[in-house]
């Protein structure tokens, strides 16, 4: 299997180690693994606001940089909803289409490629709060979301019961957005603001002072919220917990 | 038209904490009391396909369910007007009214009603209107129009209903009992039912096998100003059809566990006929929903049930308020339905979304709300109606994503401005993410500065082997 893996622009400059520990945690489970780093961009802060023109020239250069690869590897699940449901500025190939299928997020790559069923060399013995993105969580349907009257499941949840000595916790309100939104953030800050520090007061209220996320984007958020407002947190990408990198 | 900014608006609302902390809360409930009704039904994802199904089914055929709606209706003694759009609507309820020498009227909660500002148009024309619904009476005293479209007054708290009673209807200002405030209310429209010469009501549902309507409500309103006075007028949107009285039975399942978490709703009211003495009329209103049905990228806004579900999960929605949204249909329905209204005046408002999806989730219609954002977005770039600040900053971003080194170049300079810029320049308003975040801590290297030197060692490793 030929692995393509794809750091997102936001990920490469503000959270390093999160793509390191999932080039690392690929790499135990499979050694042909190449990342491409002339991709820059999946285009959805493009297409998230309707600006195909500008969408179309990245989903090209991306289609081209990773079509030939058998599975595609991303440390975001925004960007792998964004590649699997919105890659649509381009014309639907045959090589379109077997990327958009094929493109995973490092949960998906563990739980539904790789079907891992231990990880001896992670060790977490904390209480971890669990943050399961809108995106992974409602577009890539990592869990059951709380809307859903659907049995139960979680990948993200079985993924972390492999880690040694860890506990999930999860805020009262588990998977409401934290108000991050991409661009949303900025134009409209005070709502982006007030959603997010409700997150962080809900898990300071509930004892939860680390968070884990498939999708770091939403961490980046909660930590410098809860930093700006003098709230104890600290966030880890899914990957660093799971490849046995986070350090408390 | 000035252009709707909910975003300035809702802004005024988060900054009023009491209110938004109330808002946030009971709306949260509602939720949550949904997602508990719902999940004591095995079968409720099945009855969101087969009600989505259903509303296909019949948006696909529409004039033929709508003739037979009129057919019936007619057979049994209802008179069915159609109107083209508000001024229409309003134009034949007011003849109607002026026929019959109307002077007060009690109006229920009604949606197409408000869509086309027929209370102000009546009022104009020297008839009275009292709103029966409690909420919506309370919006109507206080000259607001409604923040919800299930819970018209869901932004107040009690001590702003005692202070409105107070002001309008003579209540103690410093009882806040909401036994007491319902009393008020009560004693006060009693008074006004006797004596009103006309009821109005909207329509939940329109069943075309019967020719009858069904109302739900909570507060049995709409019974009172239908049986009391000798002239009835309920008005529809033409989408509101349902095949049969089957089909009925799936909605109502879903409706007021959608909106409020109830299983169903205190009073659901049929009207097939007219009593005794009573003229009866039904107004079917397009108002462009013809239009809406037309297009293959938005039609599905037409199977909405006016349940509010969309509102109450809202994270955006339950932190600003309806009113923030100057429309008659606000949170994540109305940012996607208001834009096919007026494209110019509502063209910020699919902006009013971080895409969270939960939207799509509650809706016991599966409209597609998550989609249809995206949809809006895309309109409003092609017809040039997005805002200025988006542009420039989508094609700044542009350039810096264009490829990798452009993206190298801008994130050294990024980094290099968080290590060694001063403090006074990197917490000021010169940069936006400050203003809610403090600053990330910059990394030694970046993901692919790191590679890099990696991938040179294991080269310079394996050249010594």
């Amino acid at each position: 299997m030929r692995v393509g893996f794809f750091v997102p622009c936001y990920v490469d400059a503000l959270a390093p180690e999160a793509a390191k520990a999932t080039f690392r945690l690929i790499r135990r489970f499979e050694r042909d693994v190449t990342f491409i780093d002339r991709a820059s961009c999946c285009g959805l802060p493009f297409t998230d606001m309707g600006y195909d023109k500008h969408a179309c020239k990245i989903e090209r250069d991306f289609v081209k940089y990773f079509g030939d690869y058998d599975v595609i590897v991303t440390s975001s699940g925004i960007c792998t909803d964004q590649i699997r449901h919105h890659l649509d500025s381009v014309e639907q190939t045959d090589a379109v289409r077997h990327l958009r299928e094929n493109t995973h997020d490092i949960v998906e790559f563990l739980h539904d490629i790789i079907q891992v069923d231990s990880l001896p060399w992670a060790e977490f013995p904390h209480r971890v709060g669990l943050h399961n993105g809108c995106h992974a969580l409602r577009f890539l349907h990592q869990a059951r979301p709380t809307e859903l009257i659907i049995p139960d499941y979680s990948k993200t949840e079985y993924l972390l019961s492999l880690v040694k000595g860890l506990e999930i916790a999860y805020a009262d309100r588990r998977d409401e957005c934290c108000g991050f939104g991409g661009a949303f953030t900025v134009w409209d800050e005070e709502c982006s603001r007030q959603m997010g520090l409700d997150k962080v007061t809900d898990y300071a209220r509930n004892g939860i002072r680390y968070v884990t996320s498939a999708d770091f984007s939403c961490l980046l958020h909660q930590e410098c919220i809860a930093r700006k407002f003098g709230i104890d947190l600290k966030t880890f990408y899914i990957a660093e917990i799971l490849n046995g990198d986070a350090k408390p | 038209m000035k252009q709707v900014n909910q975003v300035k608006n809702g802004a005024k609302f988060i900054k009023d904490t009491l209110h938004r902390e109330s808002h946030d809360r009971c709306l949260w409930n509602a939720r949550m009391r949904r997602d508990k009704a719902a999940s004591r039904l095995p079968e409720w994802e099945q009855m969101r396909t087969l009600a989505s199904e259903i509303k296909r089914h019949t948006l696909s055929n529409l004039d033929r369910y709508l003739e037979e709606f009129e057919r019936n209706a007619t057979s049994n003694r209802i008179h069915i007007h159609w109107a083209e759009n508000a001024d229409e609507h309003n134009r034949i309820i007011c003849r109607l009214m002026q026929e019959h020498n109307v002077k007060v009227v009690t109006k229920g909660k009604s949606m197409t009603m408000d869509e086309c500002e027929m209370r102000p148009y009546l009022e104009r024309h020297g008839i009275k209107v009292y709103e029966a619904d409690l909420g919506e009476r309370i919006q109507q005293l206080d000259n607001q129009p409604p923040a919800h479209i299930v819970m018209p007054a869901i932004h107040k708290l009690r001590g702003d209903v005692a202070r409105i009673f107070a002001e309008h209807l003579g209540s103690d200002p410093a009882i806040d009992d909401p036994r007491y405030l319902n009393s008020v209310m009560r004693n006060d429209m009693r008074r006004n039912y006797i004596r009103v010469d006309a009821g109005m009501n909207g329509v939940n549902f329109a069943i075309a096998e019967t020719g009858g309507v069904v109302v739900c409500t909570n507060e049995g309103n709409a019974d009172i100003s239908a049986n009391v006075p000798p002239l009835l007028i309920f008005s529809m949107g033409l989408e509101k059809v349902i095949p049969t009285v089957n089909d009925l039975g799936i909605f109502i399942r879903l409706l007021s566990r959608s909106a409020l978490g109830f299983d169903i709703t205190q009073y659901t009211s049929h009207y097939h006929a007219p009593a005794q003495g009573q003229e009866m009329h039904i107004v079917i209103l397009d108002n462009g929903r013809s239009q809406r049905l037309s297009s293959p990228d938005y039609w599905e806004v037409l199977k909405c049930i006016r349940c509010g579900a969309c509102m109450n999960t809202c994270p955006v929605f339950r932190r600003t308020c309806g009113l923030s949204y100057e429309a008659v249909y606000m949170g994540p329905i109305g940012i996607v339905l208001e834009p096919s209204y007026d494209m110019y005046r509502y063209a910020r408002l699919p902006y009013s979304c971080t895409h969270c999806g939960s939207c799509g989730n509650v809706c016991p219609v599966k409209v597609p709300i998550p989609e249809l954002v995206f949809y809006w977005r895309k309109e409003m770039v092609e017809k040039r109606y997005d805002q200025l600040f988006h542009r420039l900053e989508e094609d700044g971003m542009a350039m810096v994503l264009k490829n990798a080194s452009t993206l190298s170049n801008a994130e050294r300079l990024g980094l290099w401005a968080l290590r060694n810029l001063p403090k006074g320049i990197l917490q000021s308003g010169l940069n936006p993410w400050y203003s809610s975040h403090a600053n990330p801590e910059p990394p030694a290297e970046t993901f692919r500065q790191w590679y890099k030197r990696q991938n040179s060692s294991t080269q310079r490793n394996s050249r010594h082997e």
